[in-house]
């Protein structure tokens, strides 16, 4: 995404304080992957949508089993009460609705909450894999992304441009400028990373979105 | 197909001997996410045979030199149906240039098709993609108690090619941790079924509760020989 280390994991840390203890989380490649590095509640379950709950943290090299790897391919621990199942399974559990969290990257959302993270017509058509379902079904979703694109546009919008995941499914939005709410009243600014102010945050921004009397800042 | 009994009492075969199965032109199912659990013994076997003009059904199309990707990047395959060709560049190429037709399927409603066709099923009804321009444009809807739901048809392949940890020579199988993923589904799903196994054992070795797929969903078994290629996380 071509954004400096400290930057992606200020934008992990701050996507792990939204898990909660107990709570079933999916983890997308990129930087939602760095979460976990970020998350000590024990209680956490990191689930893989190729058939595993309770992933852990990358094995010691060397150490790897080539069969027991996320759903991006790379080799991965099990957590105690971890367990193997089936991709059928794997996304059974997420369209019944337990996945309380899923965080992945994004090209564009729009301020009612859209996403599109699969299609750029005639340029990447790599095929949605489980975006669809997670989007559409985990409780909450979060996105982590860089605030504008390579050219410096705006990635929150008034309106998507691009093909849609899901429509009105995005509940957070995190990227290295600020944090946004999604909620019945429309994008709420909720802290301002810093070095930047909420001003900043409005240039860099292709929708509206309110602002409440206290937004803090994140050091 | 006739199936003799006493013909299916040993089902171990040579790996050479499970690629005379597979003919040009034909349906192949391969279990597998991101190579992990393709059967790399039966994918060098298909490799070596030449067979092409192949549809095939897969989670993904792997890595270049990866698993079922192998068969992507030689051009043995005609129609992709997956859900993801994201870590295979030349699929995406050849789909560009028109010499590859891809059909792409939500993850999780892939793996219901698959295992919809492994039971006997015609389809299964989902909400995945039902308000999403792309994914139901054509499809048939049904409404049950006033939700909308897509029509997904169940799929099932000429032929089916899983890996498992361990095959009993009834067929029975075990998979090992993540590499279980597609393949208990894509077992299910074949006209033959053939299952390469890392060990193969006798009847009678596996605990009933430990095993995941009756053996009797599985006509041939290969012992496995073990990857050939390197994967993309290893240092070269």
């Amino acid at each position: 995404m071509g954004m400096g280390k400290e930057i992606r994991n200020a934008i992990a840390r701050r996507a792990a304080k939204e898990i909660e203890p107990g709570m079933i989380v999916n983890l997308g490649i990129g930087i939602p992957t760095l979460v976990a590095d970020f998350v000590e509640d024990s209680s956490v379950m990191f689930h893989a949508e190729n058939g595993v709950l309770g992933t852990g943290p990358s094995p010691a090299e060397g150490e790897e089993n080539p069969h027991l790897c996320n759903a991006g391919g790379f080799p991965i621990t099990v957590v105690k009460g971890a367990s193997y199942f089936d991709s059928a399974t794997a996304f059974a559990l997420i369209r019944k609705g337990l996945l309380d969290i899923t965080i992945l990257g994004a090209l564009e959302v729009s301020e009612k909450g859209d996403l599109a993270n699969w299609i750029v017509p005639g340029k990447r058509v790599p095929g949605m894999g489980g975006a669809i379902e997670l989007a559409q079904k985990a409780k909450k979703v979060i996105i982590l992304m860089n605030h504008t694109d390579k050219y410096g546009n705006p990635k929150i919008v008034k309106q998507c441009s691009l093909p849609l995941t899901s429509e009105k499914c995005v509940n957070m939005i995190i990227t290295e400028m600020a944090v946004f709410t999604i909620e019945e009243k429309g994008l709420i600014l909720r802290e301002v990373f810093e070095p930047f102010t909420a001003e900043e945050v409005k240039n860099k921004t292709g929708a509206e979105f309110l602002m409440p009397e206290k937004v803090s800042t994140i050091s | 197909m006739n199936k003799v009994n006493a013909e299916k009492k040993n089902k171990v075969i040579e790996a050479v001997r499970a690629a005379e199965f597979i003919n040009n032109e034909m349906t192949v199912m391969i279990g597998g996410f991101g190579g992990v659990g393709n059967p790399p013994s039966l994918i060098r076997e298909m490799m070596e045979s030449g067979v092409g003009e192949l549809t095939l059904i897969c989670n993904d199309a792997g890595f270049p030199h990866i698993g079922v990707g192998q068969l992507v990047t030689a051009k043995r395959i005609k129609k992709l149906i997956a859900s993801h060709i994201g870590s295979n560049p030349n699929a995406g190429k050849q789909m560009t240039d028109g010499e590859l037709e891809v059909i792409f399927s939500p993850q999780g409603t892939l793996a219901e098709r698959i295992r919809a066709g492994g039971a006997g099923l015609g389809g299964i009804l989902t909400d995945i993609g039902a308000e999403n321009p792309i994914i139901e444009a054509g499809k048939k809807k049904i409404e049950i108690d006033g939700k909308e739901y897509l029509v997904e048809p169940a799929l099932t392949a000429e032929v089916s090619l899983v890996f498992a940890k361990k095959a009993d020579t009834l067929g029975n199988l075990v998979y090992d941790t993540s590499a279980r993923n597609t393949n208990p589904l894509v077992a299910m799903a074949g006209d033959i079924t053939i299952a390469e196994a890392e060990e193969i054992v006798e009847a009678g070795e596996l605990d009933p509760e430990e095993i995941v797929t009756p053996g009797a969903f599985v006509d041939y078994i290969v012992q496995s020989e073990g990857v050939n290629w390197t994967w993309a996380w290893e240092k070269k």
